[in-house]
Order: structure tokens, then C-alpha cells, then sequence
């Protein structure tokens, strides 16, 4: 299962099991929605191609004491009705869960539009969000519900192509694969499964993040040896700089922000393109991560 | 908190004048004066006791620009101590030049920038209808407000699933610089609301208009007021 239809399963789920789920959609995803709206009508509720009225909705929804999960492409979520996700989310308190899908190029072929590799650098802007990298669907279902079941704001990116193997965790903690002496490299969701075969033989500490906010400092900390980090993210390079910059604050430290380079290469392509483009693949992030740990 | 004490709607004009330091109020300071008090004071079920009561009703400013007319309601309703009135907009003051809900006790949602109120209203209407909760949202927007396009997308919708719990008043002053040729009403009746049109001053027209509903339908409710000058 792709982690797009693993969202779908959880949610029709969460409908299904907790009276205080509430889907809202615009157009995007509808389909794979029939069943859950057939069976929750005043639930799961697909408001046309209207993403302003989508969070807005989720806002009053919130207002109104039910739990609301929002979801079309980050495109449209997250940026076309940005103000609505500051205004009428964070300026009044109250949560929500927005689901972005296509993350920053999966759909390549269909240019621009249909990308936000800036979605967490907008989310960044604002204050308390949890921001929910899964690079697994067992992650995303985990993930999914701990957040059904509480009140907090939080933006679920689903993007990319799954890693084959999943690390759940209860807390949103970072999992530790290995420890090593050169520096520390943060794989950020998705990221892993290019990052792993970049780094194999490198005496390097590999952390993996399907959790950015919180950004887990304590783990950072605690497994540093060297300060040297390079952030492996599947969105906009240097995201997390000034998180990482934070967390080690009272140490002389270098670090290195890998991800999307140019936000409009105006290129097509395939995912795999776009991989090489950024210097996302095995082969550049090898080239980019030796040079800047082992100099 | 000093105790609170209601007045009436003759007080609106001192309590107004607590708030901005002068006796006269123009217009475009009052034109939500009446729908407000009128909602406060014989339609809406809620009082300071009732805030956090998940079934009162709801009222929502959107049209957040001006609320000294709402604070005074609220004040005269007994939502804010008339010792709370003083000093708008100062830095240890709750109220603001757009009301925000986190500050202002009775207040449902934070607003200023135009075009959010009744998009969330449709949200909150359909919580309540989920909920069980027989409450009422009533969402007051300005007409040039309705110029942002979020109101198309909440009007279009809320007609489409006939949601009955909710109604919009459009406090109409002719302020829009567009306009809406033959009317505004008409945007709301060709999506199937139930629409009254009245005159924004007249206390009785403007009660029963709220407190004529359709089963089946969203309400729009246009109350002309004096073009703002």
C-alpha cells in the first residue's frame, strides 16, 4: 500500500471508530472517499473545489468541539488557502490535521502547480504545528491516529516513495540506525531510502525523522559526536537550519541542509528526474555528505 | 472583574462613548448597532453565563473593521465590565480594532481580514448539526466584505446541503465599490437561501426577519442601513 492510500484506510477508519472525525475535502481524493461518505454523509464531506471553504470549514468544525482532517495536494492546502490556515486555525486556536499529498515533485509531470516544496517552510512561520514526515505507511497510520485523538495542529506530508522498511514511534522521537564518528546525517521521511545506500561505509551517525516538529533536539544531542549535521529533507534545503542551528546553539557546530534546491526548475520529468535535479539521489547525496563530513 | 450589570439599548451610546472618548458616532460607526443589539437582546440564547455552554447559540463578526458597536452590546449585555471599556486598543487593553476570541469573553471568533467569518460559520453550523446541538450560528458580514471570494464558495455550498442552522446578515451601507447590481440579496436566493431584505434600523423588522427560518435552507438576512459617507 502507497502511503496516499494508507491516509485513506486510516481516516475512513478513524471516521468509522471516533464520532468526532470529520473529513473535508475538495474534490481531491473524493473517489477513494466514496465509501467512508456513503457510510458517514455528515462526516465525510467533499465541498467542491473550494480549498478556502475547506479550512475555513475546518476551522468552524474545530470550533464546534469536532476533530478535522483537511486534504487535497499541499499546493492547495497548505499554500493556495494559506491565510485561511493561519487565520482561521492558528490566530484562533484551535486544531486541526491538514494532509498534504504529492509532496515537492511526485508528480513531476505536472510542473509547478501541483508542487509545494515550501509547505514546511510556511508551516515553520506559525507557531505549535506538528509536522508529520512519514516515510511508511505503518508510520502514517500511527501518526494518523495519535493525532485523531488529541486536539493539536498538525500537518500530515504525504510524498514520496516509501522506504521498505517502517520505524513507528509513540513519541515522535527520532530512531537511531547507527552511530558513527564523522558527524550526524538526519533522513527525513522519504528521504531514508535514497540517504541509506549514500552513506553505506560511512563512519557517520544515521538518525531517521518521519517527525520535523517537534524537531527532536534531545536525540540530536544525545547522539552527537561530532558536531557536524547534514539535514536530509524532502522539501525546501535548509528548512531546518534554524532548528538545527538551536539545538546546538552553545556548540561550534557546521551543518549542511540538503533538499529541494530550485522551487521552479521549469522542468518536467519523472520523480527520479527530479531526484538528480536536487541532488537527492544515492549517487549526489553520497558526493555532497563525504565531502562535507570527511573533508 | 468588577460585577457586571445589562442596560439597555438607550445606553449604547455612553457605553460607545466610554470607548472612544467621544459623545457623536458617525455612521459607518453604528451601522452594525442595531442587527447587533437586536440579536443580543431577542434572538440569540446566549448570556455571560452561557459562553462556554457547547449549545448557545453562535454569533459570528466577520466583519471584524468597527466593533465598537459589538463591544458595546457586550458590554451592555453584561460580557465585559463597563470598567474594561476604556483605553481601545492600548496594550493592557482586551479589545482591540478587530476583536480577537482568545481576549474578549462571549467573543466566537477573531477577526479582521475580510472574507473569513462565514466560510467558518459553515463549519461550525455542520459541527453543531453533527453534534446533535439544535444551536443557531448567525455570521454578520459588511457588503463590501461579500466582494472577497471566499463568501462565493461558503454561499454556493451552504445553499447546496441547505444548511438551516445558519444565517448571514448583510449589514449593506452601499460601500462596495463594485456594487452588486440588482442587489445583493440576489446572490444569496439564486443558491436556494431563504432571504429577507430590511431596514437595518428598524428594530421590529429587523427581529422578525431572524426569526424567520426555512427547514430546509440557509437564511441571508440584508439589512440597508445609511450609505457610508
Amino acid at each position: 500500500m502507497d502511503l496516499r492510500s494508507q491516509f485513506v484506510s486510516t481516516a475512513s477508519a478513524l471516521v468509522d471508530s471516533d464520532p468526532r472525525v470529520a473529513v473535508v475535502l475538495a474534490e481531491i481524493s473524493a473517489d477513494q472517499f466514496a465509501g467512508a461518505s456513503a457510510t458517514h454523509p455528515d462526516r465525510v464531506l467533499n465541498v467542491g473545489i473550494r480549498e478556502q471553504l475547506m479550512v475555513s470549514m475546518a476551522g468552524g468544525l474545530a470550533l464546534a468541539g469536532l476533530r478535522p482532517i483537511a486534504h487535497s495536494f499541499g499546493a492547495f492546502v497548505i499554500e493556495r488557502a494559506w491565510e485561511q490556515v493561519k487565520l482561521d486555525l492558528d490566530h484562533q486556536d484551535v486544531g486541526a490535521i491538514l494532509v498534504g499529498a504529492y509532496g515537492s515533485y511526485d508528480w513531476a509531470e505536472g510542473g509547478r502547480t501541483h508542487q509545494s516544496p515550501g509547505d514546511v517552510a510556511l508551516i515553520d512561520t506559525l507557531s505549535d504545528w506538528v509536522v508529520h514526515v512519514p516515510g511508511h505507511p505503518a508510520e502514517l497510520d500511527a501518526q494518523l491516529r495519535s493525532a485523531a485523538a488529541d486536539d493539536t495542529r498538525v500537518y500530515l506530508r504525504i510524498g514520496g516513495r516509501s522506504n521498505p522498511e517502517a520505524f513507528p514511534t509513540h513519541h515522535d522521537a527520532w530512531s537511531v540506525l547507527r552511530q558513527g564518528s564523522a558527524g550526524t546525517v538526519v533522513a527525513v521521511g522519504p528521504t531514508l531510502r535514497n540517504t541509506l545506500p549514500a552513506v553505506s561505509g560511512l563512519d557517520v551517525t544515521v538518525l531517521y525523522a518521519p517527525t520535523v516538529r517537534p524537531f527532536d533536539a534531545d536525540t540530536l544531542r544525545s547522539t552527537l559526536r561530532t558536531p557536524r549535521i547534514v539535514m536530509v529533507e524532502p522539501y525546501l534545503a535548509g528548512t531546518s537550519a534554524a532548528h538545527v542551528a538551536r539545538a546546538l546553539a552553545d556548540l561550534d557546530h557546521r551543518q549542511l541542509g540538503l533538499g529541494v534546491t530550485d522551487p521552479d526548475p521549469h522542468r518536467y520529468g519523472t520523480l527520479a528526474d527530479h531526484d538528480r535535479l536536487h541532488g537527492l539521489d544515492p549517487r549526489s547525496l553520497r558526493q555532497l555528505i563525504s565531502g562535507f563530513l570527511i573533508p | 472583574m468588577k460585577s457586571r450589570t445589562t442596560s439597555g439599548y438607550g445606553e449604547l451610546g455612553r457605553l460607545m462613548g466610554l470607548l472612544t472618548g467621544d459623545e457623536k458616532h458617525g455612521p459607518s460607526a453604528t451601522s452594525t448597532l442595531d442587527v447587533i443589539w437586536v440579536l443580543y437582546d431577542r434572538i440569540l440564547s446566549i448570556t455571560p453565563a452561557t459562553v462556554d455552554d457547547p449549545a448557545r447559540d453562535r454569533f459570528v463578526l466577520s466583519k471584524g473593521h468597527g466593533p465598537i458597536a459589538y463591544y458595546a452590546v457586550l458590554a451592555a449585555k453584561g460580557f465585559l465590565g463597563e470598567d474594561q471599556l476604556a483605553g481601545l486598543a492600548s496594550y493592557d487593553s482586551r479589545l482591540g480594532h478587530h476583536p480577537d476570541r482568545l481576549l474578549v469573553p462571549g467573543v466566537e471568533f477573531s477577526s479582521g481580514s475580510l472574507g473569513h467569518g462565514l466560510p467558518a460559520s459553515v463549519g461550525m453550523a455542520h459541527g453543531l448539526l453533527v453534534r446533535g446541538i439544535g444551536a443557531r450560528v448567525i455570521c454578520l458580514i459588511g457588503d463590501a466584505e461579500f466582494d472577497e471570494g471566499s463568501n462565493s464558495e461558503a454561499v454556493v455550498y451552504a445553499g447546496g446541503i441547505g444548511l438551516a442552522n445558519l444565517t448571514a446578515v448583510v449589514i449593506d451601507n452601499q460601500s462596495s465599490s463594485h456594487g452588486w447590481s440588482g442587489g445583493i440579496g440576489r446572490r444569496f436566493a439564486v443558491e436556494g437561501w431563504l432571504v429577507h431584505e430590511i431596514d437595518g434600523r428598524d428594530h421590529e423588522a429587523i427581529a422578525a426577519a431572524f426569526l424567520s427560518t426555512a427547514p430546509d435552507a440557509p437564511t441571508a438576512v440584508v439589512a440597508r442601513v445609511e450609505p457610508k459617507g
